[in-house]
């Protein structure tokens, strides 16, 4: 699950960590009123605008802008908020629909007043699959794409793997302030907010903290000017308070609503929507259907029962899609028998009344002979099939 | 002999009075597995499915010699499971729970490498020896004692696998669900070398899909090692990037990640690679016929 920037830093700042301070707003008056707020505290007029989207990417699409007065800030406010802001990581990048944006974080300019005195870094905190264990990784470079980074110069992108026994050590925070090249103060706020980035990351379950940039201040002050944070679903059962942080704009409604029925469903843009159980034969399904010369339009695991009520909200997503030309059920029957699904099926389509694209049932494993009996004798267009080729065979047909 | 599991494992379920344990203990049982028992802390000294409950794996371990445990416990309890476990000296711990938190993993990982165990999954359908010894969630009457090993991230495309190379007529000699979720205790490579070393073993079906390295792994493996035919298939070709796919393991994200990259590895490393998941049991016939 991902948060936004203002709640990742909300986030960070209840473990210590020093960030860019912000307030974020909804509408233009209560940027107004957080201009206002922010000013006072800063003394400055400067402070910078910030979209609140899921993506990266914000400023090359207009999303992150510098305001120097009230009256510049009311117009970036106004052109920002309500915008379909465009990023390279928005749905279909910079030639997509872009994002709705609505709301905005009202920020300090944490790079006044002395600029040129500041310094980006990158960090970051992953579970590193290879190792598994935690790793910070962190470099000079910051403010840029870190992978650009990684790619063109290797060696000034640095690891730090953390024992998951002992945690975070002394001298892992010191390495990394000495190979980010601070010294004085810098290098003490450094390894301060390296110990406590890591004490949030390991508190709140997270999978990714991605701080770019990460800025040495004019003050030798080391803050977040801003964050990426995603957390483990898994662990969300042990943080309430961080489950509710959701926020369901930034999904697609469809995804949503199909996990509000248990189903786990991704979006696609194919021509052939398929309804599967288990989330390696449902990409396998995909696979099948796109060696038989369609595209698949979604990804969906029913899971562990696929009785009516769930074939018919599934039916009803998938069909929800205009691109759809055909639906392709694969379930392999375990514990849950195939006679069963198939009256699911059978009733989920007579309760839909008119579904006038051609449907494929493939049930295998337990009863699955009974289950081929009761799709052949119901009377309705829907080709069954037994082995997965014949499934892919019939695809290819009604493709035709 | 199998690997992992035979008719000689004394097997306990933990987390055996919940509904999930209950059901497929009793199904196990069914099958003529072995299960001498099981641990459901605070329910020790009753008897649950004809077999003794224990409060704790080590009284287990002293009272009906359990060298093999079975995990139903739910997400929040299933890492401390795991390590109970290993602590009290089983052998090979396999654990099904799904939705385990990855931090959880991270400990349970560190905590194993001080203790001779093997961890299977989490997040797995668990291990099959046809014949000898259902150890996990599949359905058993798919199987068939035979001489094909089988290795695969996934549920039901397992089943798939199991069910195409029983129809090729040939059977299984041990098949391993090594689980979805991004720390597993055995890997591709692990499961595959077990497979490898096994005499009763004549072939090896890997199912992998997109995301991480293990099947990169396990194919550089298998070109400097292999003694028997490997027909692999991996699943997610048609996976958009960046995208969960219901595994928490399947996020395609680095070079080697997408199912393209890794079916070229695997084919460079001497694998019969299959396009289609509907040629598994056919490829394998044929690799067997070279």
């Amino acid at each position: 699950m991902n948060l936004h920037e203002y709640q990742g830093k909300d986030l960070l700042k209840g473990f210590g960590v020093a960030i860019q301070e912000g307030i974020v707003a909804e509408s233009i008056e209560e940027a107004i009123s957080a201009y206002d707020q922010i000013a006072e505290r800063t003394g400055s007029s400067m402070a910078i605008v910030k979209a609140q989207i899921h993506a990266g990417g914000r400023g090359k699409g207009g999303g992150v802008k510098l305001v120097k007065s009230s009256d510049e800030l009311k117009e970036t406010a106004g052109s920002i908020l309500g915008m379909m802001l465009k990023t390279p990581q928005t749905p279909g990048g910079m030639e997509g629909e872009g994002k709705l944006v609505r709301k905005i974080l009202v920020a300090e300019d944490a790079y006044a007043p002395d600029f040129d005195a500041c310094k980006e870094y990158y960090v970051s905190i992953l579970m590193d699959r290879e190792m598994k264990r935690n790793v910070i990784i962190y470099s000079t470079e910051g403010g840029m794409d870190i992978e650009a980074v990684a790619e063109k110069t290797p060696e000034l992108v640095h690891k730090e793997h953390i024992d998951p026994t002992l945690g975070l050590l002394s001298f892992q925070t010191r390495k990394i302030a000495f190979n980010l090249g601070l010294s004085g103060k810098a290098f003490k706020e450094m390894t301060r907010f390296i110990a406590k980035l890591y004490k949030a990351f390991v508190s709140s379950d997270a999978s990714l903290f991605e701080i770019n940039p990460c800025l040495k201040t004019g003050d030798d002050r080391i803050i977040a000017v801003d964050c990426k944070v995603s957390l483990d679903e898994n662990a969300l059962f042990r943080h309430k308070e961080l489950a509710a942080l959701r926020d369901t704009d930034e999904e697609d409604p469809t995804e949503v609503e199909a996990k509000s029925y248990g189903l786990n469903f991704v979006n696609l843009d194919g021509n052939v929507g398929c309804m599967v159980n288990g989330a390696g034969l449902a990409m396998s399904t995909m696979d099948i259907i796109k060696l038989s010369g369609g595209e698949p339009a979604n990804f969906l695991d029913v899971g562990g029962t696929a009785d009516a009520d769930r074939v018919e909200k599934a039916f009803r997503i998938i069909l929800r899609d205009p691109a759809v030309k055909a639906i392709l059920i694969n379930i392999f029957g375990g514990i849950v028998r195939c006679d069963r699904v198939a009256n699911g099926v059978v009733e989920a389509y007579k309760n839909m009344g008119n579904i006038t694209v051609p449907i494929i049932v493939r049930l295998q494993g337990t009863n699955a002979d009974i289950a081929k009996k009761i799709i052949d004798e119901s009377g309705l267009e829907v080709h069954s099939a037994t082995l997965l080729q014949e499934a892919a065979d019939l695809v290819k047909g009604v493709l035709a | 002999m199998a690997v992992l599991v035979t008719k000689n494992s004394n097997i306990i379920v933990q987390g055996f009075t919940g509904k999930e344990g209950t059901f497929h203990a009793g199904q196990m049982l069914e099958y003529g597995t072995n299960v001498v028992g099981g641990v459901t802390p605070g329910k020790g000294g009753n008897e649950h499915l004809g077999k003794p409950v224990f409060n704790t794996v080590a009284e287990a371990v002293k009272s009906v010699s359990a060298d093999t445990t079975i995990i139903f416990v739910p997400p929040a309890f299933a890492a401390d499971a795991i390590m109970e476990a290993a602590s009290a000296g089983i052998k090979v711990i396999i654990c099904i729970t799904e939705g385990i938190p990855v931090q959880d993993m991270v400990k349970v990982k560190a905590y194993l490498d001080n203790y001779d165990c093997r961890l299977v999954g989490p997040n797995c359908p668990g291990v099959m020896t046809p014949g000898e010894a259902k150890v996990g969630i599949m359905p058993g009457f798919i199987h068939n004692p035979g001489r094909i090993g089988i290795v695969s991230r996934s549920g039901t495309l397992t089943y798939e696998a199991v069910d195409q190379v029983t129809k090729a007529g040939l059977g299984q000699s041990t098949c391993i669900g090594i689980g979805g979720d991004p720390i597993v205790g055995t890997t591709t490579k692990d499961a595959v070398e077990l497979l490898m070393n096994d005499p009763e073993t004549d072939g090896i079906v890997m199912i992998g899909e997109i995301g991480g390295s293990m099947e990169a792994d396990a194919a550089r493996w298998i070109k400097e090692h292999a003694t028997k035919p490997v027909v692999g298939f991996i699943a997610g070709q048609t996976a958009p990037k960046g995208r969960t796919m219901g595994h928490a393991g399947a996020i395609i994200g680095g070079a080697e990640d997408t199912a393209e990259a890794k079916m070229k590895i695997m084919a460079e490393c001497g694998i019969h690679v299959v396009k289609s998941p509907a040629q598994i049991g056919a490829t394998m016939l044929e690799a067997l016929k070279a």
